[in-house]
């Protein structure tokens, strides 16, 4: 759908590779284009007019990301360079300080490398214990395995709400449920979700959140970091500069804004900013659910398309989100990717970041087709087409 | 660069294939005197160990093991073939002319022997760094070698 609103698509490229980052409407591109050549200036910054607009588109994106995830609250929304940073706020900049030796931190072995490497080095740093909650056959978190897994020493799950290889979907209101039974703090990598299913913080008791702009049709190097108000007061910031300080002084003494331009130290990303917010506009005008419903449609279309092509192993048939992760039957994944290049159809080949999920499915290397709003069935088409070649793969790759 | 006898596209592709389907000294062996190194692709893809048996200045033997992509795989196992029975600085000037032909800089290719079916692989930027794998791997074995050398 809609996709004469994506320029880059004239040049007939099959873009299925969404899981990693996405294609950007007109809209988004333009108002990037638009802050630099009719209103560049800093925000917070200067008493001249550009400056005051930068001020207030800055700001109202602000207002535009609490809609979207259903904070309380503008001040709970926090800009960082995307989920990589939120998570590492979360875990060295609140974590740090309020966990200690021997508590335990819930993950799983399908998380991304930015929602397990943090949590790695905190273990080293102080101690707290990691545990992998069991994934089901399907690779999926269930309810019951996240229940099992709570002791009186577990202070924190931290989790995907859509995870990058196999496409599970979380439960994270039951699960946000769960934790607010034993007083265990959610945090949610978002990065998946964000742009393609609902994502309320409030319903799901989440504590922290992060995500990233650019899987969200936003521009790269701009995502966010939701924290619940109260935790915020606990929050550390990581970063000390320009723009987040009320005042310093020679004697050392100094003071910090408050939440949340505390946490946004030197010249933050403005155009990023409002890019997103347009991604956001684009988004809600189309409606998540029509989203969500059509990333399914096009996922069963290409289920159903593939399982009809010989040697074609499927690894989450099931799983309702818009990841198809598959190999064609010994040959390596890289392989693939470079023959349905030939193609103009680009793929993601390798482990996704999702270095310890090899445990688990026992094979290392995947291709991964993720669709979003933008693909069609007739590239899926293309797609099966292609890999029903595949007997001619080493003629088109060697 | 001397002239060469030029491989057409098919027979290079066969031998590629050849070495991919069957390659030469997949599987490690345990051994002391080996040296093991483990190579990964800066694209998270390709992940090889090569390891090789190095005594008085010469390759003795050299194995590898891994998941790898078809040019990966192949020009791991070529570069096995080829290395094996050399001395040290043989070795180095087959790497990197080997390293040479395959960034587009000049280079001799007498010395590269089998090699020289990988003489199109700068035509696919992104299949560089799966050709090169294998010879970044030795050149670390060798240079643990030298540096073990020094330190005796």
């Amino acid at each position: 759908m809609n996709r004469e609103d994506f320029p880059i698509l004239d040049s007939g490229i099959i873009y299925f590779d969404n899981g990693a980052t996405t294609m950007k409407p007109k809209s988004v591109i333009d108002s990037v284009v638009d802050y630099y050549s009719n209103y560049t200036a800093n925000a917070h910054r200067g008493d001249y007019d550009s400056s005051l607009k930068v001020d207030e588109e800055y700001e109202k994106v602000r207002t535009k990301v609490r809609n979207l995830i259903n904070a309380s609250r503008d001040e709970e929304i926090i800009y960082t360079s995307g989920t990589t940073e939120s998570l590492n706020m979360v875990v060295f900049g609140y974590m740090k300080k309020v966990l200690k030796e021997g508590d335990e931190v819930l993950l799983t072995k399908s998380e991304h490398a930015s929602n397990l490497l943090p949590w790695m080095v905190l273990q080293e740093e102080i101690g707290i214990v990691i545990k992998y909650i069991p994934l089901d056959d399907n690779y999926c978190l269930t309810i019951d395995n996240v229940k099992g897994m709570i002791s009186s020493r577990t202070k924190v799950i931290s989790i995907a709400h859509i995870t990058n290889v196999i496409g599970d979907v979380r439960n994270i209101e039951e699960i946000g449920k769960i934790c607010s039974e034993h007083n265990i703090l959610l945090v949610v990598d978002a990065a998946q979700s964000i742009g393609h299913i609902k994502v309320d913080v409030q319903a799901a008791n989440i504590a922290f959140l992060g995500f990233s702009a650019h899987k969200m049709l936003g521009p790269t190097g701009i995502g966010v970091l939701y924290g619940r108000y109260d935790l915020l007061q606990e929050l550390e910031p990581l970063k000390f500069g320009g723009g987040m300080n009320a005042f310093f002084e020679e004697d050392s003494r100094y003071e910090l804004k408050e939440i949340p331009w505390k946490f946004e130290a030197g010249t933050q990303n403005i155009a990023g900013v409002i890019g997103m917010g347009k991604a956001i506009d684009y988004i809600q005008n189309i409606g998540l659910e029509k989203i969500h419903e059509y990333e399914l449609k096009l996922k069963k279309f290409a289920v159903s398309k593939l399982s009809e092509i010989p040697n074609i192993i499927i690894y989450n048939k099931d799983t309702p989100s818009g990841i198809l992760t598959f190999n064609i039957d010994k040959v390596f994944s890289q392989d693939t990717a470079v023959f349905l290049n030939r193609f103009g159809i680009s793929i993601r080949s390798g482990n996704h970041c999702a270095k310890i999920l090899k445990d688990e499915i026992g094979i290392t290397n995947t291709c991964r087709a993720s669709f979003y709003l933008y693909n069609n069935e007739e590239e899926i088409m293309k797609l099966a087409a292609v890999l029903k070649r595949q007997d001619e793969i080493y003629d088109n790759i060697v | 660069m001397k002239e060469v006898v030029q491989l057409d596209d098919k027979l290079k592709r066969d031998i590629i294939l050849e070495h991919y389907q069957s390659p030469f000294h997949k599987g490690l062996v345990e051994g002391d005197n080996y040296i093991k190194v483990n190579s990964l692709n800066a694209s998270c893809v390709d992940n090889i160990f090569v390891s090789a048996l190095i005594e008085n200045g010469i390759i003795m033997d050299a194995r590898f093991e891994g998941d790898a992509c078809a040019i990966c795989t192949s020009a791991t196992s070529v570069m096995i073939k080829t290395l094996i029975g050399k001395t040290l600085e043989e070795a180095k000037v087959i790497v990197q002319n080997f390293d040479n032909m395959i960034n587009e800089k000049e280079y001799d290719a007498d010395v590269l022997g089998e090699l020289n079916v990988y003489d199109t692989v700068y035509r696919q930027p992104n299949r560089k760094t799966c050709a090169l794998l294998p010879f970044k791997a030795m050149k670390d074995i060798m240079a643990k070698v030298e540096n073990n050398n020094l330190t005796d």
